[in-house]
């Protein structure tokens, strides 16, 4: 019955997403008020429909209900009940159903925040609503998760035991709060564009789902960052491989939108560019799920490959794209005011900060689906790495951190850059005292890391000291300085990480030692390690350092028998300033096997980093809505 | 009998980790070893360098580069080679050619571009902040 139950919430939460699409969209010519009612109230019952569909799914999942074909699929009755659950998105169809799960949830938020004009809201509902009508047509016609079998099998076929985890638990759903969120701002963009009303009190409406959208987007590019550091066994953090660019990009742009939309709400600049990076924000988020589930790449995040998928998923991705910008093109002229300031300030400031951002995001674009448009054209395959990106990217994200610390100082308007640069000194001192350390500590890549480093320090210090000198210390002004400082620390990390890392690949049979940075390690004993759904062999590993012994560390291999898969289960010591990195390779020969040990120096750092980013970003979140509740509904009764 | 193995060898015990297996010798060749490898493409993985893949071909390129070094062949000599069998799919830095132009050149034009609209912008507000 279960299965059947979900089918039935599907369809009639089809049904609600066209009611509130039409309702909706007429609502941003006639009877505003009356329009947002109706579609306000089938954005809640969407959101019940489908969350009742998901947890159909979810109780299907935890009773190994088989004679689903999604369940028999992906799931197994040995795999533990953790990702039984989570297993439920660590598939194509599952996902996809996570995917409508949170655009619903955030249409649900729109209504119920009704931030701005009846108008703007309404129309913004209907935008939702075309996405959740195009996204349940995909579900029901080419992603059913809820198909059955006849008859069911006696167990399942498993789930890929690289996603048997628990940061792919969490990682998933956080990446899709952000991806999916900035449909919230894509609607409220495509509604100023129909209903004319872009001003300073349209971008207060659209900026927390902004921010809601780049929070998750930063804690799940971290939360991904740091599992394929753990898990792939490389110790590796970041690959450039398509499907990380997918995230990347989204967010490059998102963060991007919230510098623009920030002129926009204070002073009315750049109105119809931050219309116009909203829609690219989106439609990168839409590129980014047609990347991964159209099968276009492979990788281990790509668990569909379907060429009739692909080809919905394109469709979609032309009309919503496409339609968007045609609206653009068509509105957006009329809407420009053009704004007025001095070259010297913060609107300047903001300009440049959009440029680079967006060249960043077309660099990573460029080597993400420039391989595949050669090899479609022109049949020649060629490969776009790490080196490619060294070259491009982290130039322009230097040019970036040089200029970031200005960019707080200038006053809106028209600003004396001496007197805005003056307090920046320090910042400059503690520039110069990091490159000078850093040439003093270590003996390699001096010139690089002195360079990286001075730059960390130059954000950092220069982001303390704004927030200090700040008479008034504001949930914004604290954002700003978090957020900029998260930044510097996660540059620390990747610097320390690429630069210093040792690494020791030996041959170790009990009692053989290797050392590994300043640590010493000897093999001790191996032994079975075997879980519920898998044959483990882990190696007692002692470290030590100094002559003293400071831990055992255990990295494991695991064989999943029903999937056929090795995975390599690393263990990791950290002291928060460094990670101590070990994996166990193959065996050779009589009783040894093959050990990776890595020192990597300030690895720790680049997902502390990630997490202040969104800390600050949360700081933001929480001024913004603070703010609102002390004056309830006073923009939107004061724009109606 | 494996247990017994073991004991075996822990009562021998050298205490002394082997060599990594197949590295080279000369520390200096080592290095350009690593580095070619990272420069390279497991052919058969999704976005992997040779250096960090477990795939037997990966293996297989990594002995072939320590033996071509030993032989005394320079790095470009042993990229041609891998090019040569493999294609310009193996670099994981493309080459520089007609076809890869606008993936080379494509960042730093968006930057001039994106820099000269911005600039614009900026004397058109100045223009608007004198006269307004």
């Amino acid at each position: 019955m279960t299965a059947e139950i979900g089918q039935l919430a599907l369809t009639l939460a089809l049904a609600l997403s066209i009611v509130m699409a039409a309702t909706g969209l007429a609502g941003a010519r006639v009877t505003a008020n009356v329009s947002r009612r109706i579609a306000s109230s089938a954005a809640m019952g969407l959101l019940v429909f489908i969350a009742l569909a998901f947890c159909t799914l979810v109780y299907a999942a935890i009773v190994s209900d088989f004679s689903v074909l999604n369940i028999a699929d992906n799931s197994s009755l040995a795999k533990p009940m953790l990702y039984k659950i989570t297993g439920v998105w660590g598939n194509h169809e599952g996902s996809m159903l996570l995917w409508v799960l949170v655009l619903a949830l955030y249409t649900g938020a729109i209504a119920f925040a009704k931030r701005g004009s009846a108008r703007l809201t309404s129309a913004a509902l209907g935008v939702q609503g075309l996405l959740a009508v195009a996204f349940l047509l995909f579900i029901l016609f080419t992603s059913n998760p809820f198909l059955r079998i006849d008859p069911p099998p006696f167990d399942g076929a498993g789930l890929n035991p690289l996603l048997q985890d628990l940061g792919l638990a969490v990682h998933p759903p956080t990446l899709y709060i952000g991806y999916v969120g900035l449909s919230a701002s894509f609607a409220y963009a495509a509604a100023a564009l129909i209903t004319r009303e872009v001003d300073a009190s349209w971008a207060r409406a659209a900026r927390p789902f902004m921010l809601a959208a780049w929070i998750a987007l930063t804690i799940g590019i971290t939360l991904g960052s740091w599992w394929a550091y753990y898990e792939l066994g490389w110790g590796g953090f970041w690959f450039w491989d398509p499907v990380e660019n997918a995230s990347l990009m989204p967010w490059l742009a998102a963060t991007a939108l919230l510098h623009s939309a920030l002129a926009t709400e204070r002073t009315g600049a750049f109105r119809t560019w931050t219309l116009l990076l909203a829609i690219a924000a989106f439609s990168l988020s839409l590129i980014g799920t047609f990347l991964v589930r159209s099968g276009v790449l492979t990788s281990v995040h790509a668990f569909a490959n379907d060429p009739e998928r692909g080809t919905f998923i394109l469709i979609m991705l032309v009309a919503a794209i496409g339609g968007a910008l045609a609206l653009f093109a068509w509105r957006a002229p009329s809407l420009e005011t053009g704004a007025a300031f001095e070259p010297v300030s913060r609107e300047t400031a903001l300009l440049v900060n959009n440029v680079l951002l967006v060249a960043a995001t077309a660099t990573v674009f460029l080597g993400t689906l420039y391989p595949l448009f050669l090899d479609a054209f022109t049949g020649t395959k060629i490969s776009v790495g790490p080196p490619f990106f060294a070259l491009t990217f982290v130039p322009i994200f230097v040019l970036l951190l040089i200029a970031l610390p200005f960019g707080p100082r200038l006053s809106w308007h028209k600003a004396e850059f001496a007197q805005a640069a003056r307090p920046l000194l320090p910042a400059l001192g503690a520039a110069l005292v990091a490159a000078i350390i850093v040439c003093f500590v270590v003996a390699s890549h001096i010139v690089a890391a002195a360079g990286i480093f001075a730059l960390a320090a130059w954000v950092i210090a220069a982001s303390v000291l704004d927030l200090i000198r700040r008479p008034v210390k504001t949930a914004a002004a604290f954002a700003v300085a978090v957020a900029h400082a998260g930044l510097g620390v996660t540059l620390m990390g990747v610097a320390g990480t690429t630069l210093w890392r040792a690494e020791t690949l030996a041959l170790l049979g009990p009692g053989e030692k290797a050392t590994v940075g300043p640590y010493t390690l000897t093999m001790g004993q191996f032994e079975r390690d075997d879980g519920p759904n898998y044959a483990a062999i882990r190696a007692d590993i002692h470290v030590s350092a100094g002559g003293n012994t400071i831990a055992t560390l255990w990295p494991a291999k695991r064989v999943y028998p029903i999937e056929q898969q090795e995975t390599a289960e690393t263990a990791i010591r950290t002291t928060g300033f460094s990670d101590l990195y070990l994996a166990l390779g193959d065996e050779r020969g009589k009783g040894r096997f093959i050990v990776r040990a890595y020192y990597n120096p300030l690895a720790p750092f680049i997902w502390f980093g990630g997490g202040i980013m969104a800390l600050g970003g949360l700081a933001s979140l929480w001024g913004r809505v603070r703010a609102k509740s002390r004056q309830p509904n006073a923009q939107a009764v004061a724009a109606e | 009998m494996k247990r017994l193995a073991l004991a075996f060898i822990l009562f021998a015990s050298a205490a002394h980790a082997a060599p990594a297996p197949g590295a080279l010798t000369d520390p200096a060749m080592e290095t350009r070893a690593r580095a070619l490898q990272k420069e390279l493409r497991c052919v058969v993985c999704q976005g992997e360098s040779i250096d960090e893949s477990n795939a037997p071909i990966a293996a297989d390129i990594r002995r072939l580069i320590r033996e071509r070094i030993e032989a005394g062949d320079s790095d470009s000599r042993i990229k041609d080679y891998l090019v040569g069998r493999y294609g310009d799919f193996v670099l994981m830095r493309p080459p520089l050619e007609p076809s890869t132009w606008l993936l080379w050149f494509g960042p730093a034009a968006v930057l001039l571009l994106g820099g000269g609209i911005a600039a614009s912008v900026v004397v058109r507000a100045r223009k608007r902040a004198k006269t307004g």
